[in-house]
């Protein structure tokens, strides 16, 4: 099923897309986060670490029409880059721009070419979806006839009964909530758009559902989509490249097989491994080397000792 | 020499075809047609700041709705509160047992409660306008919109005089029928001019106080009730600024508040037109505080926006 006039909208009638330049361009882009420190602690401890380096020096291109997915552990700066990309954060060294204009010079420009699903659905919680959308897309410049419409379809494509887009949202649960914010983000035809975690909480056939709206979006509208998620499974159905990210580095970019091959032939397996294993491999404690296999015999063996050198670690703080 | 080339790509969108009938002529459509796309620009661009402007207004209305009962509870607690202290006017005969013009008295206050309760609703619906939304977790997606942040202040500013201005108005009608009111020396042209005037120059100050809580997730809201609490005291609401300490009466004529009041009192008391002086001196600082004190705000609260992008401060709380 189509996604009714997604390629008519004009929210960017009057820029000028350079079709042939790349998407996205990330180049070595670092964001530290300083915590802030209670004011009447005194004395203070030496071992505190008053800075966190949520993003260390990304670099990473994204083609037209590309859909990528970084898949990373908790807090190894997945969010933090989407946010760097949607305008919401300035990084603090490097440069990101999104089809040749900068996201911190040119915010405005590219805000009218990008939108994002994060992982909690962020809505006046009292309002309807449908108030909460006409909201969004008076934003983004829809006619409110044509808005009207749209949301109706796409709500209704996602799952929701056309009786409960007048209610409020609190009334929903959560994945019927995520599914509104999915629908936020298509609403606007963004040419880039970056999703944070967007299945997070929707049952097996929701996500089937956004993940079949994700691939419209590209083959109708042309989009580009960089996705994180941790769902291997939606990450190698969805992603024509998959980046993995670790203490915010990026540790691994390539093809789902790719990296599969690439962390079968570092095991010495004959078999293709899963994603998982590709996850886990990259997302070790230690990045698990030749030299480590050597010491401990194996890949398993050396995973393990690591995973358990972390865990002391992790007792010990 | 132009070269020509039709098909030109064209950045407005369209196609530009340069004739071949010189270099002057040529020009001279090129110009034009840039004249014509920029004005096309400009009015396109117009048209989505309104829709967007429209966007704030009527959200707002809709939580208004959503959240009637609150409302409901901040209309009886602000009439009753205006009673009470009306009352103390229409007591002052009694407590003392001195003679007192009691109908002066009655409007004196009434006039302070019900400026206090416009310019406090409107103050609260300009600093709500980052307070809510970290509120409901919706900041990030405000603030990601392709809409100037003049835009957003415009919208939600004008929500919150409409709602301020109505929010007096009941009030008022309540509490006058409790009351007779002396309104035979009111010039209401003059007493609607103030408040209008005093507005622009308190939505300055609100958008100015809006930082708190942009800057500090947690605690700026609580701040932003001390701003509101010190102007509460300092601007002669229930009083006249003349009994405050000599060191507090250079912050009342900081407050724009004082002169909404002593320019309302002078036209509902004492029939003072537009054009008296005593009008035109507490007119004159509001139109030079809403003329700095607005962009400045805006100014102060660009600083602010870029400030919380650097350090990670736009995220949801609560």
């Amino acid at each position: 099923m189509a996604i009714d006039n997604l390629a008519d909208t004009q929210i960017i009638e009057h820029m000028v897309i350079d079709p042939t330049k790349d998407a996205v361009v990330i180049d070595g882009v670092s964001k530290i986060f300083k915590k802030s420190r209670p004011l009447l602690r005194w004395p203070r401890k030496k071992d505190d670490k008053s800075e966190v380096r949520a993003v260390d020096n990304v670099t990473m291109t994204i083609k037209r029409r590309e859909i990528v997915g970084i898949l990373g552990a908790n807090g190894s700066g997945k969010s933090t880059l989407i946010r760097i990309l949607s305008t919401l954060l300035i990084p603090d060294t490097g440069h990101v721009s999104i089809f040749g204009y900068d996201v911190e010079k040119d915010d405005r420009m590219v805000q009218q070419l990008i939108n994002r699903v994060s992982v909690e659905a962020s809505f006046f919680k009292k309002l309807s979806p449908m108030e909460n959308l006409i909201y969004a897309a008076r934003l983004y410049n829809m006619p409110t006839a044509e808005a009207r419409a749209k949301i109706t379809s796409i709500l209704v494509r996602l799952g929701i009964k056309p009786d409960r887009i007048g209610r409020p949202l609190e009334n929903m649960s959560r994945g019927m909530q995520q599914k509104v914010a999915i629908a936020r983000a298509f609403l606007t035809a963004p040419i880039v758009l970056l999703l944070d975690e967007p299945t997070t909480g929707l049952d097996p056939r929701s996500k089937i559902d956004v993940q079949h709206f994700v691939k419209e979006l590209r083959e109708v509208h042309d989009a580009t989509i960089l996705i994180t998620t941790h769902d291997m499974d939606e990450a190698e159905a969805l992603c024509d490249r998959i980046a993995i990210i670790d203490q915010g580095r990026i540790v691994a970019l390539g093809g789902a097989n790719e990296l599969k091959r690439a962390v079968a032939d570092r095991m010495g397996r004959n078999e293709p491994v899963t994603m998982h294993e590709v996850f886990m491999h990259y997302t070790v404690a230690h990045l698990i080397t030749d030299d480590d296999i050597d010491r401990y015999g194996s890949w398993e063996k050396a995973f393990e000792a690591y995973e358990a050198q972390k865990e002391d670690e992790n007792d010990g703080e | 020499m132009t070269t020509c080339r039709s098909g030109e790509a064209w950045s407005g969108g369209g196609t530009f075809v340069a004739p071949c009938l010189g270099d002057r002529y040529a020009r001279f459509r090129l110009f034009l047609a840039q004249k014509e796309d920029g004005s096309n620009t400009l009015m396109s661009s117009l048209m989505h700041q309104g829709r967007a402007t429209y966007a704030f207004f009527e959200r707002n209305w809709n939580l208004t709705r959503r959240y009637w009962a609150w409302e409901l509870v901040w209309l009886v607690y602000n009439i009753v509160n205006a009673m009470s202290v009306t009352y103390i006017g229409a007591s002052a005969q009694l407590l003392t047992g001195t003679k007192i013009d009691t109908s002066f008295l009655i409007l004196y206050l009434l006039i302070g409660t019900s400026v206090w309760t416009y310019l406090s609703v409107t103050f609260d619906g300009v600093t709500d306008i980052i307070n809510m939304e970290r509120w409901e977790g919706t900041i990030e997606y405000t603030f990601m919109a392709p809409i100037s942040r003049f835009t957003h202040m415009v919208g939600s500013c004008l929500y919150a005089v409409a709602h301020g201005l109505l929010f007096t108005f009941i009030q008022l009608l309540v509490v006058g029928a409790f009351f007779h009111l002396d309104l035979s020396h009111a010039n209401y042209l003059t007493a609607v001019f103030m408040l209008l005037v005093g507005s622009i120059s308190f939505i300055g100050f609100g958008i100015a106080t809006a930082v708190l809580p942009l800057l500090y997730t947690e605690k700026g809201m609580q701040m932003s009730f001390i701003v509101r609490a010190v102007i509460l005291l300092v601007s002669g609401v229930y009083y006249p600024i003349q009994v405050l300490p000599i060191w507090m009466q250079p912050i009342a004529r900081i407050s724009p508040a004082t002169y909404v009041l002593e320019g309302l009192r002078a036209s509902l008391l004492h029939n003072q037109s537009i054009w008296s002086p005593e009008i035109w001196s507490n007119t004159w600082p509001l139109i030079i505080t809403g003329i700095v004190s607005i962009p400045v705000g805006v100014y102060i609260f660009g600083i602010a926006e870029r400030f919380a992008k650097r350090t990670g401060r736009l995220k949801r709380n609560g």
